[in-house]
């Protein structure tokens, strides 16, 4: 039986496991006299014959599907009689025996490839049957078990909440595990890297020319990874997007929150928030294509020189980009704050302003400080605005109206195209990856705790 | 001082529970009987009627609040006391749809009206709320809150003296004179209590309004505030709502029985609760509703 028809049939086995399991149970009640009777409701256990079912057949399938592929594969080379020494040479001998045994081989085959062949097929063919065969009887056998075991006694809701607890622990560690394999990932190609270049070059070097000589006599291609002209970039994009975003979020959330009408707000806080939905890829065209030449042109008009990619415009842009998450957040935030503070602050006399700056802001200012903290983490991670509207000359400057490049960017144009993995300069984008995931971690860090304070404060 | 007269009301025998229902659901006229007015008037409503939306709160009140003297505002929950209480300060203004009718004065200032700056008059008249609100600030910040908005302390020395004073004469400065740096809080309900009081007497007003002051604090907190209700009297005009007869009866000299949105008698505190000239005061205060 084909896996797919198998998980369909597992599937109503376990949804007739569960309604045998319950009708068992309202019989057993009502010799018993009623449901009151029973250790659980009889729903749980339908559920717990339906997990005695379901849940060693699903396990042990997902098992089979895991290692079926390389067992039947080393099976299948193991009874070659000459096979080559190299993993490279074993995956084409396997290729062409798979083709064959598919029938599509293009080419002349060996008596040798035909036995093959053959022997794969008959092993897939027993290994389809022995699935089945496996499947089905632990799930059979398993459900007849735990129907068996369905007595008033049986205290179904504890072992299903059990289970229950077992599986929510185990999607709350995928989350877990999964950022601790990105670092992972992330750390052995840095460590790669620093192998080729010193860590100290990397972080304190002041030029960025990531091009490394393919060949000995290629020219113009020194490897140059002093990673400090990105950070100022990623700085200086990032503190202009905060520049722009948090005042303007800020007021904007302000004015929602304390000063709109019912239907002012309900009309406004939707449009802002669609900003929030249009794609980064979008925005970058608008700054290189509109934002990046005004300001050329307006430096222009006034005697400075500007280049067409400039720091300013990206980081203007990303700006309006993040002003929906930082209005919105605090939005939320003030509205937050008990209504009875704005009534003190009302009833000494306060006006509406003075209430917003003295009492409402400084109450809320907890939450919004983890609001910007995790706005500014976004500006740091944000691509592909600059990418279209930054350029990507390293340059160390000061000046927004110059081009500079990120972090970002630079993982981007590294990976890009055709790479040897083993070169610096590819893992050069590891190294980035791995100082930016740093520092991220430790914004959202600080965001998290300064806003579980705040939570503290008013529950 | 005019005298209202007595309302007939439905003739129901005492005791009887389909007739006392009617008592009690009563839209009939209520007419105000007892003194609801005084020579001596701080704060003069006069046929105050307060809509929310479509849906009419206040029927009518006319009432005066002499000066130097506690008036204390009893009735079932809903009746809408603590509205009324609301509009001698505006704090119905923050409420969307709300509207208020009808002549309110403030030593002849009016409270209502294009022309008024509800700045200034909610200085004159200020609030204690129901829930102890203290600012997020420090205790010192708390109390000087309101001179600094107001400007009414223009040296440090003169903010630290209005502090200490408003924090003696809430009976608090002895319990937190060590830690005035310290949030306000973390203090316990009654002494949060008490830090609004001294926040609402810092800025000196003439009235101040008590919106149920006691009601989420334990008897010995209560206890507290009310000996200080009474030492306030000398000083200020106080208006309070309560749900605790035993509490009205304490601190007030008059007491005001609102009922459905109307208010039904108005007499000396005493009189009240002694000898209830309207049947509905009485009904309520012997405890057959409320």
């Amino acid at each position: 039986m084909q896996t797919p028809t198998l998980f369909a049939l597992l599937l109503l086995l376990i949804l007739v496991a569960y309604g045998t399991g319950f009708s068992r149970a309202i019989g057993a009640a009502r010799s018993r006299g009623g449901i009151r009777s029973l250790a659980s409701l009889p729903s749980y256990y339908g559920v717990h014959t339906a997990l005695w079912c379901g849940l060693p057949a699903l396990v042990i399938l997902g098992v089979w599907l895991a290692f079926d592929d390389a067992i039947i594969r080393a099976l299948v080379l193991g009874g070659v009689a000459d096979r080559p020494e190299t993993l490279s040479g074993q995956n084409l001998l396997y290729a062409q025996i798979q083709n064959l045994a598919a029938g599509s081989l293009v080419g002349e085959s060996t008596p040798q490839l035909a036995a093959a062949a053959a022997h794969l097929n008959s092993l897939r063919q027993s290994g389809q049957w022995l699935q089945t065969a496996l499947i089905l009887i632990l799930a059979v056998g398993l459900g007849a078990y735990a129907l068996m075991r369905v007595t008033p006694e049986l205290r179904a809701r504890e072992k299903v909440e059990k289970v229950l607890r077992v599986i929510l622990l185990m999607c709350a560690c995928a989350a877990i595990f999964t950022t601790v394999g990105i670092l992972m990932s992330v750390l052995f190609e840095s460590l790669r890297f620093f192998q080729a270049v010193p860590v100290t070059e990397f972080l304190f070097g002041l030029h960025w020319s990531p091009q490394m000589a393919m060949r000995a006599d290629q020219v113009g291609s020194s490897g140059a990874f002093g990673a400090v002209p990105l950070f100022t970039g990623t700085l200086m994009v990032s503190a202009i997007a905060m520049f722009v975003a948090v005042p303007v979020g800020l007021m904007s959330a302000i004015y929602l929150a304390e000063y709109a009408s019912n239907r002012v707000r309900a009309f406004a806080k939707p449009l802002i928030e669609i900003l929030a939905g249009v794609p980064t890829v979008v925005y970058g065209f608008f700054a290189a294509l509109t934002v990046a030449p005004f300001i050329r042109d307006l430096a222009q008009s006034v005697g400075l020189e500007a280049s067409s990619e400039s720091a300013l415009a990206a980081g203007l842009v990303m700006g309006v980009m993040i002003i929906p998450f930082i209005s919105s957040l605090s939005d939320d935030v003030i509205n937050a704050v008990p209504q009875s503070l704005r009534d003190g602050a009302l009833g000494l006399g306060s006006t509406k302003s003075e209430t917003v700056r003295k009492v409402v802001i400084p109450a809320a200012l907890p939450g919004i400080v983890g609001g910007v903290l995790l706005a500014v983490s976004r500006a740091i991670g944000e691509t592909m605005i600059v990418v279209m509207a930054a350029g990507l000359a390293a340059n160390l400057t000061a000046n927004p109206l110059e081009s500079v490049t990120t972090v970002t960017v630079q993982i981007v144009t590294l990976l890009v195209g055709d790479q040897e993995f083993d070169s610096p300069k590819t893992l050069a984008a590891f190294a980035l990856g791995l100082m930016l995931f740093i520092s991220t971690l430790i914004l959202n860090f600080i965001a998290l705790h300064v806003v579980k304070k705040y939570r503290e404060q008013y529950d | 001082m005019s005298t209202m007269t007595l309302n007939a009301g439905p003739a129901a025998a005492v005791g009887d529970s389909t007739a006392e229902q009617n008592l009690v659901n009563t839209k009939a006229d209520i007419k105000t009987v007892g003194s609801p007015f005084c020579d001596d008037a701080k704060l003069r409503m006069r046929n105050v009627n307060v809509f929310y939306g479509e849906t009419q709160a206040i029927h009518d009140v006319s009432l005066d609040i002499g000066r130097n003297q506690v008036v204390a505002m009893i009735g079932p929950s809903g009746c809408g006391k603590s509205t009324f209480l609301r509009c001698l300060n505006r704090m119905n203004d923050t409420i969307e749809g709300c509207r208020v009718e009808g002549e309110l004065s403030l030593d002849g200032d009016p409270i209502y009206g294009a022309k008024v700056d509800v700045v200034p008059l909610r200085a004159r008249v200020g609030m204690v709320f129901q829930k102890p609100n203290p600012f997020p600030k420090s205790i010192y910040d708390n109390v000087a809150y309101g001179p600094k908005i107001h400007g009414i302390a223009s040296r440090r020395a003169e903010l630290d003296e209005i502090v200490e004073n408003s924090l003696r004469r809430a009976g608090l400065w002895n319990e937190v004179k060590d830690r005035l740096d310290k949030p306000g809080t973390g203090l316990s309900g009654g002494q949060q209590q008490r830090l609004c009081i001294a926040r609402a007497i810092a800025v000196s007003p003439e009235v101040i309004l008590m919106d149920e002051p006691c009601s989420a604090l334990d008897p010995i907190a209560t206890a507290r505030i009310e000996e200080l209700i009474d030492e306030l009297r000398e000083n200020y005009t106080i208006a309070i709502v309560t749900h605790s007869m035993q509490q009205a009866a304490r601190v007030s000299q008059r007491t005001a029985y609102f009922h459905l949105g109307k208010l039904v008698e108005v007499n000396d505190t005493e009189t009240v609760f002694t000898n209830p000239e309207h049947e509905l005061t009485e009904a309520y205060i012997t405890g057959r509703f409320g």
